[in-house]
């Protein structure tokens, strides 16, 4: 008998057994499933124990004027399961004024830095973080620049940084 | 600073070790990082101990800019991305863009698609190892990589006007059809490639100072790759058999033959290996596709209302009048689902995908770039760890960091 890798539907369904339903979408034969941020962490842990090894992306969108949104950031972890070659995006809301979500650096070294730029532009704390610094922006910067109510001129930091000459050096 | 000296039998044999590591800072302006970045060593002696990659030198806010500017529009920031590879970045953009859209494109669109693509691939894989051949010490190999490269450039100029920043691709299209010039010009290349291809591996690949210097260094094991997200030549020389040219197969990569170049060692030279079996691949890839490449129209149809029609259809016909005019307009361009989606093409560098959300305008609401080169470069600290300064540049090459893309 053939070996017939388990479909996506499959995972969900054991997904949901384990967690209580998750609420899942297909656009453009990709699915994306809505986790709390409570249990984003074990989510994705369970996820990789079920075949997606391979964390393609970390990302965030801020949906602060978006049409129809009903939480302020929107956390995306693209997964792989390289075995079957399936995708799935899992998706993770968290709001101001403390948006927080749990890391997955333990589960995948190469979150670290994409966890960083996340914190960078948008401004969410991964907690359990190694080294949670600013990856793009400088040490100094106070905003984050991929919010929405950021503009895309600037604040006029960008004329204010010190200027190290080499006396001061 | 002082260079540290350790003393086993002087008064100071009893001082931590840590007393006689002294700290190099490497770049952000310096001729083997090739690129703006930098690197902060801690060095006993020779041997790195420790290093502290950093980046942002380069930070433009492109992803802030793909906010504001509309589909079409945007492909000009993706040039500057990954400017050793642009075609692929832009095909990688609005393979994105069409995503979102549900848009079909034609056959032709895809073959040429694939054929630029791949002599991207040809083009940047010539300059990574080139700058691996040439920070290693093998400058003579170097140039037989950059006069093919020129080579590239002229037929991208015949293309489309521009040799560097491309900006080739359109949402549904692509900007000039090929012309019997561009085909000739190409054939010619895949005539003449192969042989330089064969003078560069015997000037480097069984080299003894070349071989030595990348041989065993920098090693990657493949569980280290997988968990770094490693993608694209850096995850194939570890092992990872990870191609989405053959896994997810976009554009004409299903109707061609060719071979997912891999190798199990993980180290420097592994990574040369294999970039340049990649380009004998691509160059068998480009000579299918050419061969085979469909008649017809290049760019989708007016109906689909993305693509600009062609003039002659733009004076001669209504519809394509009207296609002309809504589409010049800023409020009645293309349909935009409030939905987002993720699109991923195997560029030179690796998995280059963009995640684009669409909110009913012609500009995306997010256009995330996930850049190979910082998760490479991420990695950079566990392969250096052990091995001399001079391997800094040997590694540093074989991942092919990009600061434009790195930073964006």
């Amino acid at each position: 008998m053939p070996f017939t890798p388990p479909s996506v539907d499959d995972v969900l369904a054991a997904l949901a057994s384990r967690f209580g339903d998750v609420e899942s979408s297909v656009f453009r034969g990709q699915t994306r499933v809505v986790v709390p941020a409570a249990v984003a962490f074990d989510v994705l842990a369970w996820l990789k124990e079920s075949g997606f090894d391979l964390l393609v992306d970390v990302t965030c969108v801020d949906y602060l004027d978006y049409p129809g949104a009903t939480h302020r950031y929107g956390l995306v972890y693209l997964l792989t399961a390289t075995g079957t070659n399936q995708r799935l995006t899992v998706r993770v809301f968290v709001d101001d004024p403390d948006p927080t979500v749990k890391s997955v650096v333990s589960l995948w070294r190469g979150a670290d830095w994409l966890e960083r730029e996340v914190w960078d532009l948008f401004g969410i704390r991964f907690t359990g973080h190694p080294d949670l610094r600013r990856l793009v922006m400088p040490e100094e910067f106070t905003a984050h620049p991929l919010r929405k109510d950021y503009p895309l001129q600037g604040r006029g930091e960008r004329h204010n940084f010190p200027v190290i000459t080499r006396d001061h050096s | 600073m002082s260079i540290a000296t350790f003393d086993t039998t002087g008064p100071q044999a009893n001082a931590r070790s840590e007393d006689y590591l002294w700290t190099l800072n490497f770049g952000p302006q310096h001729p083997a990082t090739h690129t703006t970045l930098r690197l902060v060593l801690k060095l006993e002696g020779e041997r790195v101990v420790d290093a502290m990659p950093e980046m942002g030198y380069l930070h433009s806010g492109f992803e802030k800019i793909g906010e504001h500017l509309t589909f079409n529009q945007y492909v000009t920031v993706t040039d500057r991305m990954n400017y050793i590879s642009p075609m692929a970045n832009n095909v990688a953009w609005h393979h994105a863009v069409e995503t979102l859209l549900g848009i079909e494109l034609t056959p032709r669109c895809t073959y040429i698609r694939t054929i630029i693509a791949e002599l991207a691939r040809i083009s940047d894989h010539l300059l990574c190892n080139g700058a691996v051949g040439l920070d290693t010490g093998a400058f003579t190999f170097f140039l037989y990589g950059f006069y093919q490269r020129e080579v590239i450039y002229d037929i991208f100029e015949t293309l489309c006007g521009a040799r560097f920043t491309n900006s080739y691709t359109r949402v549904g299209g692509v900007s000039q059809d090929f012309t019997p010039l561009v085909i000739e010009k190409i054939r010619t290349f895949l005539k003449t490639f192969p042989k330089t291809l064969d003078d560069m591996e015997r000037l480097l690949t069984r080299n003894r100072i070349f071989v030595d210097r990348t041989k065993g260094v920098g090693v990657l094991s493949k569980d280290e790759a997988m968990s770094g997200s490693a993608t694209g030549p850096v995850a194939r020389a570890s092992g990872i058999t990870r191609d989405l040219r053959k896994d997810e197969p976009y554009l004409a990569y299903a109707d061609l033959d060719f071979q997912v170049c891999c190798a199990s060692a993980g180290d420097c030279y592994a990574r040369y290996l294999v970039r340049m079996q990649e380009m004998r691949e691509s160059l068998k890839i480009v000579a299918q596709a050419l061969e085979n490449l469909p008649a017809g129209p290049v760019n989708v149809g007016i109906d689909q209302r993305t693509a600009l029609p062609s003039k002659q259809q733009v004076y001669s016909t209504i519809e394509g009048t009207i296609s002309h005019f809504e589409l010049s307009m800023s409020n009645r361009g293309f349909e935009v689902p409030n939905e987002e989606s993720y699109a991923a093409i195997e560029a030179p560098n690796g998995e280059l995908g963009f995640y684009v959300v669409g909110d009913g305008s012609e500009a995306a609401y997010r256009a995330r770039c996930r850049p190979p080169s910082v998760l490479h470069f991420a990695l950079f600290p566990q392969l250096i760890r052990g091995h001399t300064l001079s391997d800094v540049v040997a590694v540093l090459g074989s991942l092919n960091i990009i600061a434009a893309e790195l930073d964006r």
